[in-house]
């Protein structure tokens, strides 16, 4: 099987880390070859942060170049816009509608760009979705993540929904489980 | 059993299989983990260390004493421990040593990039290039055997990539080591001139049988493919090399330091072109040019700046490129900034406000150099802030004392502020420093260090005092102050820099992200009150925000530290502490 590549992108803080674990989790099950990468450190403090994830029968690199990837899931809109170009043609990009603003905006040295989702959506398969209600729905903001890798079990058909629910229950602490597992089903329930 | 590891986790399973007793090393991005996972396994014992020179001397100790011993540092860090690598050198080891030095190309975390290879070269030690988490594992292991084989220490470099990517690897069982019974031996063990000029000797015998031995190893690999292009590379690049070209020939370097020259030349006749794939400088492509073998590109390709990729080769070699598509209007950046309720930033506003000139050093405080606070002039590397003071306020004299700081965090000051202070006394400074006890070692992910009075394992242990430090350094104007309170901070640093006498003030406040530091209900902003004078805007927080001539409060960010509250006039902020 060719290798697939998956980008995980967002805000430092986000979680984005969690997802990537959990998505590891599920395609190591899969019996996958499995590779990711990520990068610790200054990105932790509210920078931008990019998690690769590439699965297959053998995965060499551990990176995913401009675009390479099948999958972009994107925690944050401004963050959508940064790595589209990372999207490969035929590929889908899965964003939050969460909007964070960058220190350059905070100060007003730079503008946050308007309509992103629409001027995305001219040039790629876009899934836009309100993660941050749903995770809120579910009982908590910080769920944002697991909310966002529901809306991504959907569109990885081949990958059957049992093989996340065990990811999660292996994955998540216990006194956490009963929210994640809603904030799943509300993103595979996928109200777009 | 298979798991996905961390390249550090792998080097730390690596450590354990192989018998590894002793671990000490200094937190650094990207190789912390390999010291935090080795600490995970009982039969490993692992420290932090106050820096990479004391954390090398203890594990040559430990060497000496027997044992299999490590160190892991980032690539800056080899420079603290530079000293006694190069004559540990010399001295050999008894127990296998091995040293795992982490570059970082493309500078994620790092003040420089500076390729270690040189280091390997110059001390004429073993080094060892591990392209995943699997080899990492398996590097560790052959390191010790080479370490115990040829009496050295042995290196392993890591990158960014390498340490901070994770793939399969099969976990395997630990091989017991006896220790090695210690004899004293001084013209191996005393490097003073007439057995360092012996001694140096063996290196260089050392270096010959090591150069043979780089020519049979598994660890130099020759994948043969597609003759057209052959390539010669290691590390990261190796997986990028088999990305973009898969079907070519590869000569895989997992021994970076000596090179084989044979094996080389041979694999350079089966291919019509060579090309070099390495990141950062060219040490194989010269030690190829060196020994006359022809190379048809390297450097000239790729440059020697940051990290390569499977499209950076493509792009250098001809080869298409995926389409692509572009978001056509400006992303404004998302630089790293302090986290909202920070201990730094009070302090970070008001030496903004007092418009000092701050001489900086490594830390989370580093962010205190981005805007809108633009607090910091200088940094340079771990403890310089203090020198740096010193020498700038020698030179412009007391007019400048008066409006310029040093600022080192607690675990920078352990690692190598103490020496600057005792400079500040001994030579009669008049210069101010500000030791930020954010009470964690914050910027590499929340390490202990000698002043938190903990251990890497959490235990309990002696905390060492800053201010007891530098009282007995013979500084004697020390105090200590809460950034919390920006009014208490400003009177504090305004007083001291006045002073004709060194002075270190203490601005303590833990960390925001420490687990027993509890975050306040999110303020808010009434707009009524609000007259939109950007006041609280200069505190550079990312939970406010300004749109339509006035402030407002993320309550998914905030976490009521009130600072903001502290710098509006009109009382525009609710729900703050003691409201």
């Amino acid at each position: 099987m060719k290798t697939t590549s998956i980008m995980i992108v967002g805000v430092g803080g986000q979680g984005t880390l969690l997802a990537s674990k959990l998505l590891g989790n599920v395609l190591i099950g899969q019996g996958y070859d499995v590779k990711l990468s990520e990068v610790h450190g200054m990105s932790q403090r509210g920078g931008s942060v990019v998690t690769y994830v590439r699965y297959g029968d053998a995965v060499y690199s551990p990176i995913v170049d401009e675009g390479e990837a099948d999958y972009i899931l994107s925690f944050e809109l401004l963050e959508s816009a940064r790595w589209i170009s990372y999207l490969k043609e035929g590929g889908v990009l899965l964003t939050n509608t969460q909007k964070t603003w960058p220190m350059p905006v905070i100060t007003g040295a730079a503008a946050y760009p308007e309509d992103i989702v629409e001027k995305l959506s001219a040039m790629a398969d876009v899934r836009a979705v309100d993660a941050l209600s749903l995770a809120e729905q579910a009982g908590s903001p910080k769920a944002v993540n697991v909310v966002l890798i529901g809306v991504l079990s959907r569109l990885m058909k081949d990958i059957p929904e049992e093989a996340w629910t065990r990811a999660i229950e292996e994955t998540v602490p216990a006194k956490f489980l009963e929210l994640n597992r809603k904030a799943f089903a509300l993103g595979r329930e996928g109200k777009q | 059993m298979k798991k996905l590891l961390l390249g550090n986790q792998a080097v730390a399973r690596g450590l354990y299989e192989a018998g590894c007793r002793f671990v000490s090393s200094y937190p650094g991005t990207p190789s912390t983990e390999i010291t935090e996972f080795a600490a995970g396994y009982d039969e490993v014992y692992a420290e932090w260390a106050p820096n990479e020179k004391v954390a090398v001397e203890s594990a040559v100790g430990a060497s000496l004493a027997g044992a299999r011993s490590f160190c892991a540092m980032k690539h800056v860090g080899f420079n603290v421990a530079a000293d006694p690598m190069f004559t540990a050198s010399y001295n050999g080891v008894n127990g296998g040593m091995v040293v795992c030095v982490a570059d970082d190309p493309g500078m994620h975390s790092s003040q420089n990039e500076q390729d270690s290879r040189h280091y390997a070269i110059a001390a004429k030690l073993p080094m060892l290039e591990p392209s995943d988490s699997r080899e990492c594992r398996d590097f560790v292991k052959a390191a010790y055997e080479i370490s115990e084989a040829f009496d050295t220490p042995a290196l392993l470099r890591t990158c960014t990539r390498v340490a901070h990517s994770q793939c399969l690897v099969e976990l395997h069982d630990r091989e017991e080591h006896a220790l090695k019974p210690y004899e004293k031996n001084p013209r191996k063990n005393v490097a003073a001139p007439a057995n360092a000029v012996l001694r140096h000797a063996e290196v260089e015998k050392r270096l010959d049988a090591l150069r043979e031995y780089a020519e049979t190893t598994g660890l130099n690999r020759v994948e043969m493919g597609d003759t057209q292009i052959g390539f010669v590379t290691s590390g990261t690049c190796y997986l990028y090399v088999k990305e973009a070209f898969p079907t070519a020939s590869v000569l895989k370097i997992g021994l970076v330091n000596p090179l084989p020259v044979r094996l080389i030349r041979d694999f350079r006749e089966k291919v019509d072109r060579l090309i070099v794939v390495e990141e950062l400088d060219g040490v194989i492509e010269r030690h190829l040019r060196m020994n006359g073998i022809a190379v048809d590109g390297g450097k000239d390709l790729f440059g020697c700046q940051g990290e390569l990729s499977q499209n950076k080769l493509r792009r250098a070699l001809g080869v298409a490129l995926p389409d692509t598509r572009r978001f056509d209007e400006a992303v404004p950046g998302r630089p790293p900034v302090m986290c909202p309720g920070c201990p730094h930033r009070g302090l970070f506003t008001v030496l903004s406000k007092l418009k000092l000139t701050v001489l900086g050093d490594i830390g989370c405080y580093t962010l205190g150099s981005g805007a809108p606070l633009n607090a910091v002039d200088s940094v340079l590397c771990m403890g310089a802030s203090i020198g740096m003071a010193h020498g700038f306020t020698k030179i412009l004299g007391a007019e400048a004392a008066q409006r310029s700081v040093a600022v080192i965090g607690d675990s920078t000051f352990m690692h190598s502020g103490i020496t600057g202070v005792v400079n500040l006394a001994y030579n009669k400074s008049i210069a101010t420093v500000l030791v930020l006890d954010n009470s964690i070692t914050g910027m590499t992910g929340h390490q202990q260090n000698p002043t938190t009075g903990l251990t890497l394992q959490n235990e309990p242990t002696c905390a060492i005092r800053i201010e007891d430090v530098c009282r007995a350094a013979g500084i004697e104007r020390v105090r200590v102050v809460d950034p919390q309170d920006m009014a208490a901070t400003e009177a504090a640093i305004r007083e001291e820099i006045a002073a004709d006498a060194p002075s270190v003030i203490i601005v303590r406040r833990p960390c925001m992200l420490l687990k027993y530091v509890k975050a306040k209900p999110p303020l808010r902003i009434d707009p009524d009150k609000c007259k939109g004078c950007r006041s609280c805007m200069k505190v550079g927080c990312p939970a406010i925000r300004f749109t339509d001539k006035k402030a407002s409060v993320d309550p998914t960010l905030c976490v009521g530290c009130g600072l903001c509250e502290q710098m509006c006039k009109f009382g525009a902020f609710e729900g703050g502490e003691g409201k």
